[in-house]
């Protein structure tokens, strides 16, 4: 197999070529976790470091994780920002559990991470900040890199302020924004050590800073710098060479799980022919989704960014009205505040996807970081008998293809649709293997355009439904001869008249949830290599790769273990009390308290073990595996 | 980044709706629903009004659609042969805009009450004013809580005696007038349910306008607060009390014309008598002022307890509306560069595997 990389060259760029014999080491796969203030441009870092693996042909997994504060205090615990990226010669499915090597730009990012690198790994650490006031910022007594506290890793100092500040010398650039710098040195030092490819970064840089020629070329000039002092000097031994990973053939990109959302509802759009109306407010992590989609009006997209999370919904549900796909995109505590508008949706039976990239709760939580504690609130958070169907992506690149299922949901069934995603999906990137758009789903709708009363009086009754999928017409202001009111009140089965009739109410509640049970998903698959594993794990949403990743782990040790994972949550794959009942034990980690868990043993009535870590991040494989081994055990000494 | 020019205060409220050379009449804007409000309230003579208000704008009646709020005024779309949607509490111009946004075909009203839109609602609707959405704003103030059965609003004058104020309400009120010019509307008028034919020009001149138009209607409700506009509706209180506003004229009001409006030392108006005054300095209306002063000392004339109660139109001014624009960049992005989805998802950066 081979690859060659399309990456935008620009005039001036060259590669940058490797010279001084080096031992090189081939790894299989390796996790670098880039750590600094959050002024020191790790994620932009990150960033770079996993489009070149991306350009090179790695498979990757990317975990940014950063205060919620914008800038916390410099130098401080809270105001460390870090980028984690693992990549590999063969499909991976977590950005890893523990970083190989960590780069610390400052005594607070050693000390928030530390604890995470395992023994023997690497740190590269900016020696010019660890100087005495920002040692006693953390709290560090002596300094680390002094005593032997660090004797465990394989540690590499590198003055990189003064290094870049030497560098840019002579570019006329002040010391301050020399400095500023740095993380291009990093980031051009960890690129020779790992053999990536630099063109890609060098017209990344001239291009982001196009306004700015004599900053592009400063940070150029940094990066080349990293790079030169990994080549000349002998601090380094050793560099490594990680294999393009054998992903199945096409055209890959790189892509977070908020961009693959958003391109999502793009594509939504366009295989619904119809225009799309995002309503909705900012809020972290949902916010990228607004930037994403306001960049695309040009495929007939209209964002409104509202007064507030309930303005944004009702815009949605306005739109959706008006024969537009209506779209609402929030974190949970939005989710809180939209849920009488999602109500109405119900009540209204129109077309809406409502987007939940779930982040720690309750309340304001913690915004930056992960968390799947709102399904319970997807499927019971408002008043009254109010089923919604449930859908959550996988990975960062299912969010594109759950998107389009959301839409599908929505549209065929006239049904406000909560798609989950969580912190760890929307920031975390992947390579994807661009689909070819003649092969996406086609998602047209057809409107009502003639009476269709029953009884032949040439009326439009607007709760007529289909028989099969139970979705009742969708008329559009503007046919003549439909006009109708609908609202939130019950409303009379088939005229659609307000109808306080209990027989009418209790029949009217049985239809709405009869609509939705009936909802045609996908049969639940199982991934049981052998077919004898006794255990099953069962997981949903972004939990995918740390639960794959430890059952390879678990099968490598010669333990077999069932995994299988639910993109729909409501409703629930039809055959899914069968795989429950067909394996001796089910185990279903999740991040929250037990959510799907109570969900499944209420339905199934049957017992399932609950996994449960509510940290903000995501699970380790390595704490699975644990877990996972532990369980087959005890399952077959019994 | 510069706003278009979309070149747009031209256009009517309702150039993009189409019109039908059918005449219409007002039996055609009733639905089959039976009217359900209490024997004598106010909304019924509106809900009239309106049924014989719009024939004349000749419309097609498919293009037109009503979206409330919740309370008593709100159940109006129901009583209407056009589309409608009787939402949830106070969101109804949330939903407008999202509706008025994607199809400038429509004539879109929202109906609404002072708890609805003052209360509940009243983010919604000053955002919606600001942005100026082209949507016409019925706002029903009766004062009152009606439909959960008589708290007081947050229109009531202070010590007002209710279910949930035995004591008296200790809430200063707001002056929708006031509020709506303080939110940036671009058109604010005022009229009384009785008066069919001064309800009936602003409802005309609301229509014709583009963007925001609130339109504050005194609703009496005699079963938790009746008469509380009676001194407006008997003839010789209501002509001490009721200004009327006419474009290009003097305003004066009286028996005979004897009271008028004027400027006063610091920028306000206030009232006296022509005779005092001197007709010279009376003030000669102009909605079209730009600055939102002059429609808001007007709003100031009368009191709480309707003193001096400005009706017809406030303040009529032209501004690009939200639902315009955000239309015209959807349509300027198309025009530079339409939309090819397979080169979106594909992006600069990519690799391929063979
Ligand atoms: S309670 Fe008052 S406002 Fe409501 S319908 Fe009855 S009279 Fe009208």
């Amino acid at each position: 197999m081979s690859t060659s990389a399309n990456g935008s060259a620009a005039a001036g760029t060259e590669a940058l070529s490797a010279s001084r014999p080096t031992e090189v080491n081939r790894l299989e796969r390796v996790v670098i976790r880039f750590a600094g203030d959050s002024g020191d441009g790790m994620q932009l870092t990150g960033d770079r470091f996993t489009s070149e693996a991306a350009a090179f042909g790695n498979d990757l997994a990317t975990l940014p994780n950063f205060p919620a504060e914008i800038r916390a205090p410099q130098g401080t615990i809270p105001g460390v920002s870090s980028f984690q990226v693992h990549f590999a010669d063969y499909d991976i499915l977590t950005p890893g559990d523990r970083p190989d090597v960590l780069v610390a730009m400052n005594p607070a990012a050693l000390k928030a991470n530390i604890a995470d690198v395992p023994k023997g790994g690497t740190i590269i650490v900016n020696t010019d900040e660890f100087g005495k006031r920002n040692l006693a910022k953390v709290d560090y007594e002596s300094n680390p890199l002094e005593d032997d506290s660090l004797s465990a890793f394989e540690v590499h100092e590198v003055a990189m302020s003064t290094l870049t500040q030497g560098a840019l010398a002579d570019t006329g650039l002040g010391k301050k924004d020399a400095e500023r710098c740095k993380n291009m040195f990093a980031l051009g030092l960890l690129s020779w050590m790992y053999h990536r490819p630099t063109e890609g970064t060098e017209a990344f840089l001239r291009e982001k800073f196009a306004k700015k020629p004599d900053v592009a070329e400063a940070n150029v000039l940094a990066f080349r710098a990293g790079w030169y002092y990994g080549e000349t000097t002998e601090a380094f031994g050793t560099t490594f060479e990680i294999a393009p990973a054998k992903l199945p053939s096409g055209t890959y990109r790189q892509i977070t799980g908020n961009t693959a959302l958003a391109y999502g509802i793009v594509a939504a759009g366009q295989q619904s022919k119809l225009p799309v109306l995002l309503g909705t407010y900012p809020i972290t992590p949902a916010s990228d989704v607004l930037h994403e989609l306001s960049k695309h009006k040009n495929f007939g997209i209209t964002t409104f960014q509202a007064e507030d999370e309930i303005a944004g919904i009702g815009a949605a549900l306005g739109a959706a009205y008006g024969g537009a796909l209506g779209v609402t995109s929030t974190s949970g505590p939005g989710i809180a505040l939209k849920a009488e508008t999602i109500g109405l949706g119900v009540m209204t039976e129109l077309p809406l996807v409502v987007i939940d990239v779930q982040r720690g709760g309750p309340s304001t939580g913690l915004p930056t970081k992960t968390e799947q504690a709102d399904l319970l609130q997807a499927y019971f958070g408002r008043n009254g008998e109010c089923p919604v169907p449930i859908v959550a992506p996988s990975t960062p690149a299912d969010c594109f293809d759950i998107a389009l299922e959301a839409t599908r949901i929505a549209l065929a069934y006239r049904t406000p649709v909560l798609l989950l995603s969580d912190g760890a999906v929307a920031n975390g990137s992947e390579p994807w293997l661009i689909p070819d758009v003649s092969t996406l789903p086609d998602l047209s709708v057809e409107f009502a355009t003639e009476p269709n009363a029953p009884d032949g009086s040439g009326e439009h009754w607007p709760y007529q439904r289909d028989p099969e999928t139970l979705a009742r017409e969708w008329a559009l202001p503007g046919t003549a001869g439909l006009q109708h009111r609908i609202g939130g009140l019950e409303k009379a089965e088939g005229k659609g008249n307000i109808s306080y009739d209990p027989d009418n109410h209790d029949k009217m509640v049985r239809l709405r949830q009869a609509k939705v049970d009936g909802i045609e998903v996908p049969d639940l698959e199982v991934d049981d290599p052998n077919g004898n594993a006794r255990v099953l794990v069962l997981g949903w949403g972004s939990t995918y790769g740390p639960i794959g990743a430890a059952a390879r782990r678990v099968r490598a040790k010669g333990m077999p273990i069932a995994q299988a994972h639910l993109r729909h949550l409501n409703p629930l794959p039809a055959n899914l009390g069968e795989v429950l009942t067909s394996y001796d034990h089910v185990v279903v980690p999740e991040m929250n308290l037990g959510q799907l868990s109570m969900l499944l043993r209420a339905k199934y009535l049957t017992d399932i073990q609950s996994y449960n870590k509510v940290a903000g991040l995501p699970f380790k494989a390595e704490e699975l595996e644990g877990v996972f081994t532990d369980i087959i055990r005890e399952v077959t000494a019994v | 980044m510069t706003a278009t020019d979309l070149g747009l205060p031209s256009m009517g409220g309702l150039d993009l709706v189409p019109t039908t050379d059918e005449p219409q009449k007002a039996k055609e804007y009733k639905s089959d629903q039976e009217v359900r409000w209490c024997p004598g309230c106010g909304d019924y003579i509106v809900l009239n009004t309106i049924q014989s208000f719009l024939p004349t704008l000749g419309l097609k009646r498919e293009n037109i659609v009503f979206i409330s709020g919740i309370g008593c005024s709100s159940r109006f779309p129901y009583y209407m042969n056009t589309y409608g949607m009787h939402s949830i509490h106070g969101r109804a111009p949330s939903i407008a805009t999202g509706l008025a946004t994607t199809r400038p075909d429509l004539s879109v009203w929202v109906v609404t009450g002072d708890g609805d839109a003052l209360s509940i609602g009243g983010n919604h609707l000053i955002h919606a004013l600001r942005r100026n959405v082209n949507l016409k704003i019925l706002l029903f103030n009766n004062r009152i809580y009606g439909l959960t059965k008589g708290q007081y609003s947050p229109t009531s004058e202070p010590g007002k005696v209710t279910k949930s104020t035995p004591m008296g309400s200790v809430d200063t009120p707001f002056n929708p007038v006031s509020l709506a010019l303080g939110a940036e509307a671009t058109f604010v008028g005022r009229a009384l349910d009785s008066d069919k034919k001064g309800l009936t020009e602003v409802l005309g001149a609301a229509a014709e306008h583009r963007g925001s138009a609130v339109v504050e209607i005194y609703q009496n409700c005699p079963i938790f607060n009746d008469g509380a506009f009676d001194m407006l509706k008997d003839k010789d209180e209501a002509a001490q009390r009721i200004i009327p506003l006419t474009p290009g004229e003097p305003i004066r009001f009286g028996p005979e014309g004897e009271f008028g409006v004027t400027t006063t030392g610091y920028g306000g108006l206030d009232v006296g008598k022509v005779a005092d005054i001197g007709e010279d300095n009376l003030v000669v209306h102009d909605p079209s002022i730009s600055d939102t002063a002059y429609g808001f000392a007007l709003s100031r004339l009368g009191d709480q307890h309707l003193s001096h109660i400005p009706t017809g139109i406030f303040r009529q001014v032209q501004r690009e509306t939200y639902d315009d624009q955000a239309r015209a960049q959807v349509q300027q992005a198309q025009d530079a560069k339409p939309g090819d989805l397979q080169a979106l998802l594909t992006g600069k950066d990519t690799w391929t595997v063979e």
